[in-house]
């Protein structure tokens, strides 16, 4: 039987700039930042919200050996046009998504969506510098 | 770090007519968003995201007034404004072509379901705009001025 999700893949456009996004402006902790040179400089890069040890973001990059360099350039073009993330490629909870999107804002987070009420909630939606669109949710008591 | 594809700067104007649509946006800010030249920018979004600066404005201005309409008792003046437009007659004549009838008409057929489902405004946004085979106007291609002139 499946038991939980630890991990979930982000394409990101550079590993770098996304360990520095992710960190220093969403705040999450690194979790493994380990670079095997045997394979072809292969980095193995995850991050996390610190509250939730159990889950882990895959900070990956779209190119060869594992994908073919076509495949990987229509990979980085959707990623680009905001096309990988659908309604959103994470959704995150917050207590106080109004503080949570002034405080983001305030470190350079673009929003794409101010914070709005809704039946189930209030949300609001950032992107990362890479194209991905991830929303911020904090459910209705 | 490699350079960012310039398709992530056509995003970011995007961006900007996704959260500003209610705003006279014209095409020089568009550009400024996209880091390229007014000129450059309209054929690289078409050639990006298959529709123009001035088709992608409308139809996200069409999908915002049609959720005002489903989900608060704004009259359509109010709402033409809401979305950005100045002319009521323009914002009448381009909903009744884009969503098949006219603003009363789609109010009274849509009752306010949605409102009832969890689904994330991002996700209604991104289902609801309408196509762009629907948005053509009188000249069918969106010109360089075309997004000045539905301010």
């Amino acid at each position: 039987m499946l038991k939980r999700v630890s991990h979930v893949n982000v394409w990101v456009h550079d590993q770098d700039e996304a360990l520095a996004f992710y960190t220093e402006k969403l705040g999450f902790e690194v979790r493994e930042d380990v670079t095997l040179e045997e394979f072809e400089g292969f980095r193995w890069l995850t991050v996390g919200p610190a509250g939730q040890p159990e889950v882990s973001l895959i900070l990956s990059v779209p190119g060869p050996p594992p994908l073919d360099p076509d495949v990987a350039q229509r990979l980085s073009g959707m990623l680009a046009r905001g096309e990988l993330s659908g309604a959103g490629a994470m959704i995150f909870n917050s207590d106080d998504v109004q503080a949570t999107y002034e405080d983001l804002t305030d470190r350079g987070v673009e929003f794409i969506q101010e914070p709005m009420e809704r039946p189930y909630g209030i949300d609001a939606a950032f992107r990362d510098p890479s194209g991905n669109s991830f929303r911020i949710m904090q459910p209705a008591p | 770090m490699p350079p960012v594809p310039s398709d992530r700067h056509l995003l970011r104007a995007r961006d900007v007519i996704d959260v500003r649509y209610a705003e006279p946006l014209d095409l020089d800010a568009l550009a400024r968003a996209a880091c390229v030249s007014r000129w450059h920018f309209v054929r690289s979004f078409h050639r990006a995201f298959g529709e123009t600066p001035h088709q992608y404005l409308l139809t996200r201005r069409m999908e915002r007034a049609a959720a005002l309409l489903r989900t608060t008792d704004h009259s359509v003046a109010r709402i033409c404004a809401e979305v950005g437009l100045t002319s009521v007659g323009s914002f009448t004549s381009s909903f009744k072509r884009i969503h098949g009838c006219p603003p009363t008409a789609y109010r009274r057929a849509h009752p306010p379901a949605t409102d009832l489902a969890p689904i994330p405004s991002c996700a209604l946004m991104a289902w609801m705009r309408p196509r762009s085979r629907a948005t053509s106007e009188k000249t069918g291609r969106a010109t360089a001025g075309s997004v000045a002139a539905v301010r």
